[in-house]
């Protein structure tokens, strides 16, 4: 079946959506308890989004 | 001193790009073009956002069709250099954009979807069963649109650096100028991305090869947002030669415990060793690799989405579509630029995290 890779790739995508999403929540919770510890969870949180997308990436371009 | 180092790395960067610029192979988008031939505006646009993403022999700034109902090309050729028993230089101004063959010594040469191909006097190109050339292709060597930008923007990043470090000397520590500008940058690279990562004792050593990776990754992000065309990270080439950059500095400078780590993890008991090691020595393969996929891959499917969505402006032809299309591209366009900074932030951090991983010195063992 040839449209299994568009299935594919948007299994992908929710994949990663649901990550993403679950570490913005989580930094917000950490912000709203310690908001003078905000620099540092922006920064971490930018890192762990963009390692997730890295391997939303790599697993979308081989659908 | 430091800055001796880097220019060396940055050359050596480009001698690498250079040599390896073919290695490119598009192949998912050439495979969607060819069943759709129905509406000839979306082929159009499929074959701009291609032309646009891959790399070419001139540095062709655009082209129109003149009134004569030929193809205009505003750019120069840039030389061609080809070893092929024996070294063949010329200008690419020979293949005349594709159309004509090139003879050089009696060698005939076709440029082919962007890639050069040894072929007879009629130009012939055989296809094999999934459609795909099977001529011999040269060793290519040349300085396409691709490596002229990479050499610009060694020009820039030496200009701007030895700018930073003179505005140091001659103001006794103060700096003016351009030193101004970057000092917060290296700073926060220093103390934020080398020091936790590597720590105090070894993170000088490093911190050239860091700040080249950051500003070059950067840099040349930036450059792809620019209507002049061209992709250097695009091209899973290049980011190949950084991630192997990494690999290779991590590898040469470890000691003994990343490896007593890998192959050897202390600590548990000998069944689990013996299982963990080839895992953990293919991990050591992985890390750079996933460091290679995910620039090529953010900076690509940025550009991608891009250009679907301007030429999804010229598909829309009316006054709500395009002008909702163009606001979308804008704002995508802004995101282009904050992925651009993100991008080379993760990467120099992941590197500087490797090389943490692989100078670093346990007391005790977990």
């Amino acid at each position: 079946m040839e449209g299994l890779n568009y299935v594919g790739a948007g299994l992908i995508v929710i994949g990663a959506g649901i990550g993403i999403g679950q570490i913005g929540g989580k930094a917000m919770e950490a912000i709203a308890r310690q908001p003078e510890a905000t620099g540092k969870i922006q920064t971490a949180m930018l890192i762990a989004a963009a390692l997730i997308e890295g391997i939303g990436f790599a697993a979308l371009f081989a659908a | 001193m430091r800055r001796k180092f880097s220019i060396k790395k940055i050359t050596f960067l480009l001698f690498l790009v250079s040599f390896v610029s073919v290695a490119q192979h598009n192949e998912k988008t050439d495979a969607a073009n060819a069943p759709k031939e129905e509406k000839d505006l979306k082929v159009t646009i499929k074959e701009y956002i291609n032309h646009h993403l891959l790399d070419s022999y001139d540095f062709g700034l655009f082209s129109y069709t003149n009134d004569h109902n030929e193809k205009v090309h505003i750019g120069s050729p840039l030389p061609v250099i080809l070893w092929d028993n024996g070294l063949k230089v010329f200008l690419s101004s020979k293949f005349h954009y594709g159309e004509t063959l090139a003879e050089v010594d009696g060698n005939y040469y076709k440029l082919y979807h962007n890639k050069i191909y040894k072929t007879d006097a009629q130009g012939t190109i055989n296809y094999d069963a999934e459609h795909h050339p099977t001529n011999a292709k040269p060793l290519d060597f040349s300085i396409t649109k691709n490596v002229v930008m990479i050499f610009v923007v060694f020009l820039i990043m030496f200009i701007m650096f030895k700018r930073m470090a003179s505005a140091y000397q001659k103001n006794n520590g103060m700096p003016k100028g351009m030193g101004r500008l970057l000092e917060p940058i290296v700073l926060y690279i220093r103390d934020d991305i080398a020091k936790p990562n590597i720590g105090e004792k070894n993170y000088k050593r490093y911190m050239s090869y860091l700040l080249t990776i950051f500003f070059f990754v950067w840099i040349v992000n930036l450059f792809g947002l620019t209507p002049i065309g061209v992709n250097i990270t695009n091209n899973i080439a290049v980011t190949f030669c950084l991630a192997l950059f990494t690999y290779v500095i991590t590898t040469v400078t470890a000691k003994k415990d990343y490896w007593k780590h890998i192959f050897w993890m202390p600590g548990v008991p000998v069944p689990m060793k013996i299982i963990l090691a080839p895992i953990e020595f293919l991990g050591t393969i992985i890390k750079p690799f996933s460091l290679m996929i995910r620039l090529y891959a953010n900076i690509t499917a940025g550009h991608i989405v891009l250009m679907s969505i301007i030429g999804m402006m010229f598909v829309f032809n009316n006054w709500l579509g395009s002008s909702l299309s163009f606001f979308l591209a804008f704002v995508l366009g802004i995101l282009e630029l904050l992925v651009a900074a993100l991008q080379a932030y993760i990467f120099t951090m992941l590197s500087a995290l490797y090389f943490g991983s692989a100078v670093e010195e346990h007391d005790e063992h977990h």
